[in-house]
């Protein structure tokens, strides 16, 4: 339990630990906003979840219990790596049960047990602009989310219904939190985005590269942005599991022979082992 | 079941760290290169490094060079990560590269000047031809270099040669501390400070792009170098609890001045504007480049039309920066399937769509 020599708890020193709690304050304050934050230079490279890890590091303590996961896999390279690190330079206790952990860092996926109070999800977000694909001026889009002018995405989602008769996002896929700020929930599947929906625990999202953070709250309303009469139907492969039988969760598709050959499994390897352990 | 070997772990992170440990040292009958070797005749690499790992410190960066294995990008990325674990204690004064004794000073624009021309180290000259006498180890060392006496006038810039006539655009002094883009996050319109900070630690070959895309009509430069210097300057730091400055060390620089005309605006008569380079070590190509970029932003403060990429803040600061660029680049090829299996799974919809579409229209 014991943290690396010569670096402090967490990896960070306390000053950035504070500034980046501040951040996170007002971040939870207004929910779904982007905060600037000092992010800082990490000995894992942008795009590796630098923010994810910058988050983690300023809110984990001794008593924490952590669960790193990247594709919804706790044994993926880049969720062993990261565990690795605070293990190494915060001594925590780790974990790959979802009901054990008190933080749980992700990269694209959200758990499929329902997270509960007390537990913190940090995101790892490589684009925290839900408008960057429409208008690439960050100065611009920062306006746009000032006076909550978002009719450019309605367009978009409305020429993707009129183009290909389905709005054509499948991960990424843009909210409104608290009827206020629309937001980028990282690339996780639509699929997960009905998880964000007034969820027990706390939301927090960590872009160190774009150097901006953002939250949802626990109990926040998380509204997938739709029609009415084209509702929000995220996709999902029309499959079981393949080791638990599982009907619900997200499946990852692996192909097994080059004749077409696939089957499908639980992209949540803590929920599929739970289902297999449960049925003995 | 293929799944399993997918899905890697410990033992494989393990076993690629061991492996690049081995290429890394190369054949062990070859003997290994020393820190101090690197330092004394990769001085070059050493220096692009320092400057765009944002840290003045030959041993540190010439030990990232061996440990990156020659990857100038990833020694920078090493340098920083230490870097940004330093405890900050505050700015420097103003460093006084007027007072800096060259070993390399050159004007474009004038062919004598108080000083003189002083043509120091430079590849300017050489024939770009293969010296095979390199190959051969173990040649005594070359013999010291003749000197030019070390000259007592002072060498004064020359764009205060200029300015004194009223010809050179005086810049806005300012004693407010410049901001550090390590420890606050870029914000837009970014003031001048901040985007010199930003370009002096961007990436080489970014910049020297965008700073030939300038001369090429992409953005209305017509560029002189005023003047390039190179050599030691001190640095003086002034603690709270002195009140006065007390000098910390000497670091080399390359400094460039770029004299460029501007038409002049209703409430400016016609001058010479500057670009302004100032990168760590010796690094004159990224001088020159930066302050090619660093005149190209400040279109929009002179009034000028600003539609070339190098003429826009939030292109070129967002995307200078080779740390963070090679980082989302590289990401990539971190596994993306969650995302891929949403793809799949949302194209084949549109695609049962279009398909029942078109067997209805027949």
């Amino acid at each position: 339990m014991s943290a690396a020599p010569g670096y402090n708890f967490a990896y960070l020193d306390e000053n950035t630990k504070r500034m980046i709690r501040r951040a996170l304050l007002k971040a939870v304050a207004i929910p779904g906003h982007q905060v600037p934050f000092g992010s800082r230079e990490m000995p894992l490279p942008y795009g590796w979840g630098t923010g994810g890890i910058q988050v983690t590091a300023s809110v984990i303590g001794p008593d924490d219990t952590l669960k790193v996961i990247d594709q919804g896999a706790d044994d993926t390279t880049n969720a062993v790596s990261i565990r690795r690190f605070f293990a190494r330079v915060a001594g925590v206790a780790t974990t790959e049960r979802t009901a054990e952990a008190t933080i749980i860092q992700t990269r694209h996926r959200i758990p499929e047990t329902p997270l509960r109070e007390g537990q913190i999800l940090v995101y790892q977000v490589p684009m925290p602009e839900p408008l960057f694909r429409l208008e690439p001026r960050v100065a611009e889009t920062r306006r746009m989310h000032a006076l909550a002018d978002y009719g450019l995405m309605q367009v978009k989602l409305y020429e993707d219904i009129a183009r290909h008769g389905h709005i054509a996002i499948s991960y990424n896929y843009p909210v409104m939190v608290n009827g206020r700020y629309l937001m980028a929930p990282s690339p996780i599947p639509a699929f997960d985005n009905p998880k964000m929906h007034r969820m027990p625990a706390l939301q927090l999202f960590g872009a160190g590269r774009e150097k901006r953070l953002y939250a949802v709250p626990p109990y926040t309303e998380v509204r997938s942005l739709d029609f009415e009469d084209h509702p929000f139907r995220p996709p999902r492969a029309e499959a079981a599991c393949a080791l638990c039988g599982s009907r619900e969760s997200y499946l990852d598709e692996v192909v097994t022979d080059d004749r077409g050959g696939r089957m499908f499994l639980c992209s949540d390897t803590d929920w599929c082992r739970q289902r297999r352990e449960a049925a003995g | 079941m293929a799944y399993v070997a997918v899905k890697g772990g410990e033992r494989a992170i393990a076993g690629a760290h061991a492996w690049l440990d081995e290429l890394r040292r190369g054949d062990p009958a070859v003997p290994e290169l020393s820190v101090a070797q690197i330092e004394q005749q990769l001085s070059l690499a050493v220096d692009r490094v320092m400057a765009e790992g944002s840290c003045h410190d030959r041993g540190l960066a010439a030990l990232a060079v061996k440990q990156a294995r020659g990857d100038l990008i990833e020694a920078a990325f090493l340098l920083r990560a230490y870097r940004t674990t330093l405890p900050r204690f505050g700015a420097s004064t103003p460093l006084d590269t007027g007072a800096m004794r060259p070993i390399r000073r050159i004007s474009a624009t004038y062919k004598d000047l108080p000083g003189g021309q002083v043509l120091g180290p430079t590849f300017d000259y050489t024939h770009r031809l293969l010296d095979f006498a390199l190959a051969a180890e173990g040649a005594a060392p070359p013999p010291p270099a003749p000197r030019a006496p070390a000259e007592e006038a002072p060498m004064p810039r020359v764009t205060a040669i200029l300015a004194q006539e009223g010809l050179m655009a005086r810049e806005t002094p300012s004693e407010a501390e410049p901001p550090d883009l390590t420890r606050e996050p870029l914000a837009f319109p970014a003031d001048r400070p901040l985007r010199l900070q930003a370009l002096a630690r961007g990436d080489e070959g970014f910049l020297l792009a965008l700073g030939y895309s300038t001369q090429r009509g992409w953005g209305n430069a017509h560029p002189f170098v005023g003047e390039l210097r190179m050599g030691e300057v001190a640095v003086e730091f002034a603690p709270p609890e002195l009140g006065f400055p007390v000098e910390i060390g000497d670091i080399a620089v390359t400094e460039c001045q770029m004299v460029n005309q501007f038409a002049g605006s209703r409430t400016e008569p016609p001058q010479f504007t500057r670009g302004y380079g100032l990168v760590f070590g010796h690094c004159e190509r990224k001088a020159m480049a930066m302050a090619l970029v660093d005149r190209a932003l400040r279109a929009a403060e002179l009034g000028e039309e600003a539609a070339a990429p190098a003429q826009d803040q939030e292109f070129v600061l967002y995307h200078c920066d080779n740390v963070e660029a090679t980082g989302f680049v590289e990401h990539l090829k971190l596994p993306h399937y969650v995302d891929f299996q949403s793809e799949l799974e949302k194209l084949r919809a549109m695609r049962r769509t279009a398909e029942a579409a078109r067997e209805a229209a027949e």
